[in-house]
């Protein structure tokens, strides 16, 4: 495998896709192809020199020489309100990836599937049902994503049609919060029963993926392997808004 | 794939959310060895416990990051970025398994 350094990128689009999350479009002519689930991580260098970096997740299965990351602002942060509001279309970054081996799904894999969301974790967790629609794998896929409110859920109108389209994809919206009206599950969060429930549903032979803060990674993990299921088809990320 | 020791459990750190994991030293550890090296396998030099690199309870600071065994909290990496290196202290690990290609 070849050394993973700096590249030069570009902005090309910026979507917003809630309040504080916006998806940046990156053309990178170097781009070396990814999985669902690997990450990159940006360096912005200032005029006099300065330079700091952060990962991001990709959001998108292999689209060649663009890349797709979605960027929760952390507001008193140093580098996404910065990326999310700032940099203008065609304003240059360097990116080093992918990054990351270990918490990644294979499109072939005919496994079923377990994917888990905690907030902004839904966005290494969006590519891999994005790669499940393009490559037409059928693997059976249930992606519970906990957020606090309707208006926290990033992707939404795009997950609402996966579930609605793709055979074989189940979605949960899990609200801490507030629910949307009509909502049957009670604001709260997943607990143990939900988490077993839908491991069971899925089958023997899951693999599983956790993505979201510490707190809910360590939670979830904690409750699945207390239910029964095999810690070692289990594989976390955990992110922390020391990023910024 | 690797595997993590059956029946894991994650000890409680507080909810500190500086706490990572190791898949956060993905892209230090890359430009060290010039391989993804957060799916490696590491033992720990204190409790023997067999586990992947991303899988390290991780505390990042602005000066670089100490990883610790998700068994028993032992230190078992630490990486520094100083200047244009990166300082890498193996002490903690009885062992390294890095898969090879093909």
């Amino acid at each position: 495998m070849a050394r993973v350094t700096w590249q030069p990128a570009y902005l090309v689009s910026r979507k917003e896709e809630t309040a504080d999350a916006v998806t940046l479009v990156l053309g990178v002519p170097g781009w070396p192809g990814h999985l669902p689930g690997q990450h990159a991580d940006v360096r912005l260098t200032a005029d006099d020199g300065y330079s700091t970096q952060r990962s991001y997740s990709l959001a998108t299965p292999d689209h060649g020489a663009e890349v797709a990351l979605t960027v929760q602002v952390v507001e008193d942060g140093e580098v996404s309100p910065f990326l999310a509001r700032e940099l203008a279309i065609g304003d240059p970054v360097e990116l080093r990836g992918p990054v990351g081996g270990w918490f990644v799904w294979h499109p072939r894999s005919t496994r079923p599937v377990l994917l888990v969301a905690g907030g902004s974790g839904v966005v290494p967790l969006m590519a891999m049902v994005r790669a499940r629609h393009e490559s037409g794998g059928g693997a059976p896929m249930l992606l519970a994503y906990s957020v606090r409110t309707p208006d926290d859920v990033i992707y939404a109108d795009e997950l609402a049609r996966r579930a609605e389209l793709d055979d074989g994809l189940t979605l949960v919206l899990v609200h801490t919060r507030r629910a949307p009206n009509g909502s049957v599950r009670p604001v709260g969060r997943v607990n143990r029963s939900e988490l077993v429930g839908w491991a069971s549903e899925l089958g023997p032979n899951l693999d599983v993926f956790v993505c979201g803060p510490t707190g809910f990674v360590d939670a979830v993990s904690d409750a699945l392997v207390d239910g029964g299921v095999d810690g070692r088809s289990i594989r976390t990320e955990r992110f922390g808004p020391s990023g910024g | 794939m690797g595997a993590t020791q059956e029946g894991r459990k994650s000890p409680t750190y507080g909810a500190d959310d500086r706490v990572l994991d190791g898949n956060v030293l993905a892209g230090s550890l890359g430009e060290v060895f010039g391989v993804e090296i957060t799916s490696a396998h590491v033992a720990c030099a204190g409790c023997g416990r067999r586990q992947a690199v991303a899988e390290l309870v991780v505390y990042a600071s602005a000066m670089g990051s100490v990883a610790r065994c998700r068994g028993c909290g032992h230190v078992m990496l630490r990486v520094a970025q100083v200047r244009s290196e990166v300082v890498l202290d193996l002490q903690g690990c009885s062992s390294l398994r890095v898969a090879g290609e093909g």
